[in-house]
């Protein structure tokens, strides 16, 4: 069985890049470029140390146990942690001066510009970061004058980077008329691509794996890469390795839309069991076009704007090594073509046909991680307590099955479910920011099983109506490292002796 | 409600008559639930569709209402709605609804 050998997960702060550059300010700048939307929103951007003191971003960096969160009353925006810290055993929380050098340090093409001054800020503040400080950090090189960046984005050929009012930078497009090469999408591009290479790097930390024992990565962010002759043609993943030094691995990237995170957890699964790799990387970087979605709703409601942090995370995903919680490879819950796209078909297909195979009851898994966003984030935009809803209706099929009486549906969230704390990153919340915590709740013996439901919406691509979803059966590893039978002259002889005996019979 | 959404709204009411169409809503929030049913009866009160200011008056339900649920063969409403109907709160949404069904629908 192929196991979770280490996690990461970490946030970027990037206020200004959601004030000039998430796609709810980009169609608003151009519908209504005066729109009184603006001033406002930017009265209602958070600090950095806002962000960091912020309970849900604390929770997902690993500082606080996600049992910990549910007990914390609600509001959490207008509370800071007292013992926040930017650092935590997962990951960390960027504030954005620092990742605008390491979008600099990651740029293959000299896209990236970096004000002097600023450059040289950075770098000061870089050498001390214990991940970034060996890596590349010439590669920011001196930094050019001011005006000759505001000459660029005066131009339109480039992308704004801002601190404040401050024009500190910029991305240049790197084709004139090629879209899919434009400034916006090369900083879109250059964001996942920094964003996935911070958290690899945590993961490799985290996990200690020597980066050269890596065979392969499969990247599942929300971007794609490529020319005006194959938009997405690819791909991030090794783009991502190089910078972390994976010298040995080959990748690929996946999509799935909110459910490429559970597409790319099944391939690489897939690939260790089969035994064609031994370590596999599974990472989702950042996704500026989300920053701010709910952005109108928060502010409206005199809000801090508070979809103003990337989510990443990163998964070593390793043969096994009879510790780490494994994965269930023979049963797998999958929403196929023919399901429907009704919410009780898709959730049969996810949560109760697997388990039916396994012979299990719903009830019988300890804990169940679903659509995970912060309920702060969605309630005001009118999309509810995403994670309760999910909870709901997974009790609702206990309900169904007889396991359950209806008035318990409250009581089987609490039991089984999470709170809802991940930014809306589209992939992020989608099953995985829960394995960290569940990962050490199970090496911790606390908790033996879990189920992972990733969904996703396809018919946002226009190409078909249907919807989407994975769901993948997570346990407490028993502690047998061997697998099958082995193959020793002994075990031969017999096997032998009872083929033998097989043909004897057939004789008879 | 999504622009294109009502956009297509409005050609299927001008293409075949608004008194032969009825809008099934399957909308999670009541919130939401009411403003896609005033969408296509008074306007989109958000003034940002093309059913701004159009008050199209169509026949809207939610798929949770009495009515509806009367008009679907019970086997096919457990497969397929029943565990909705056990996680939505059906009297708020079928409350708002039928609200701006009164207010607004003209069939």
């Amino acid at each position: 069985m192929p196991v979770i050998k280490g996690v990461a997960y970490s946030l970027v702060h990037a206020p200004n890049i959601l004030f000039h550059n998430g796609s709810t300010q980009a169609m608003e700048r151009i519908k209504n470029p005066n729109s009184e939307y603006f001033p406002k929103l930017r009265n209602q951007l958070r600090s950095f140390d806002a962000a960091v003191g912020y309970a849900p971003n604390q929770a997902y960096i690993g500082n606080i146990a996600l049992g910990d969160l549910k007990a914390i009353p609600r509001p959490w925006y207008d509370k800071s942690l007292e013992k926040a810290s930017r650092f935590g055993k997962f990951g960390e929380i960027m504030p954005e001066d620092e990742f605008y050098g390491l979008i600099k340090i990651v740029d293959s093409f000299d896209l990236v510009i970096l004000e002097a001054g600023f450059s040289a800020d950075v770098k000061a503040k870089l050498e001390k970061h214990e991940l970034i400080g060996d890596v590349n950090l010439a590669r920011l090189g001196a930094g050019k004058d001011a005006a000759e960046i505001q000459k660029l984005v005066g131009a339109h050929t480039a992308e704004g980077l801002y601190i404040g009012d401050r024009l500190v930078g910029c991305v240049r497009q790197a084709h004139e008329v090629d879209e899919t090469l434009s400034a916006h999408v090369m900083l879109e591009n250059l964001v996942t691509k920094a964003s996935s290479a911070l958290v690899v790097l945590q993961l490799l930390r985290n996990s200690g794996i020597n980066p050269t024992d890596v065979d392969y990565i499969i990247e599942c962010s929300e971007e794609a890469c490529g020319d005006m002759n194959q938009r997405g043609g690819g791909n991030f993943a090794k783009a991502i390795g190089e910078i972390a030094g994976l010298v040995n691995a080959n990748g690929c990237d996946v999509r799935g839309f909110c459910a490429g995170p559970s597409h790319a957890l099944l391939n690489a699964a897939s690939l260790v069991k089969s035994g064609v790799f031994e370590n596999v990387v599974v990472v989702g970087g950042g996704a500026v076009a989300k920053l701010g979605m709910n952005g109108k709703d928060q502010v409206a409601k005199n809000m801090p704007a508070l979809e103003d942090v990337l989510g990443t995370f990163a998964l070593l995903i390793s043969k096994n090594d009879g510790v780490n919680p494994y994965i269930r490879m023979d049963v797998i819950g999958k929403h196929n073509i023919g399901t429907g796209a009704s919410p009780q078909q898709v959730m049969k297909a996810l949560v109760v046909d697997p388990l039916t195979k396994l012979g299990r009851k719903i009830t019988d898994i300890d804990c169940y991680s679903v659509e995970m966003q912060n309920p702060e984030l969605t309630e005001p935009a009118g999309a509810g307590n995403v994670p309760e809803a999910n909870y709901k209706m997974i009790a609702a099929l206990a309900v169904m099955a007889g396991e359950i009486g209806r008035p318990d549906i409250p009581a089987f969230g609490e039991k089984h479910g999470l709170p809802g704390f991940a930014p809306t990153q589209g992939h992020i919340p989608s099953g995985v920011p829960v394995l960290g915590y569940v990962r050490e709740q199970m090496l911790a013996g606390k908790i033996n099983s879990m189920m992972m439901v990733g969904k996703g919406s396809l018919f946002l691509g226009r190409m078909t109506n249907l919807f989407d979803g994975l769901s993948l059966v997570i346990e407490k590893n028993p502690g047998v490292q061997e697998e099958g039978p082995q193959l020793n002259k002994e075990t031969v002889r017999q096997m032998v002796a009872e083929a033998l005996r097989d043909l004897a019979q057939g004789l008879k | 409600m999504d622009l294109q959404i009502q956009a297509r709204i409005k050609e299927l009411a001008e293409q075949i008559g608004g008194e032969k169409i009825v809008v099934l809503l399957g909308a999670a929030e009541p919130d939401s639930a009411s403003i896609a049913a005033e969408t296509v009866t008074l306007g989109d009160p958000t003034y940002a569709g093309t059913l701004a200011g159009v008050p199209l008056g169509l026949s809207v339900y939610h798929i949770v209402e009495p009515e509806i649920k009367a008009e679907v063969a019970p086997n096919v409403y457990e497969e397929q709605i029943a565990m909705m109907e056990m996680v939505l709160d059906v009297d708020r949404l079928t409350a708002e609804v039928s609200k701006m069904r009164q207010e607004g629908s003209k069939f």
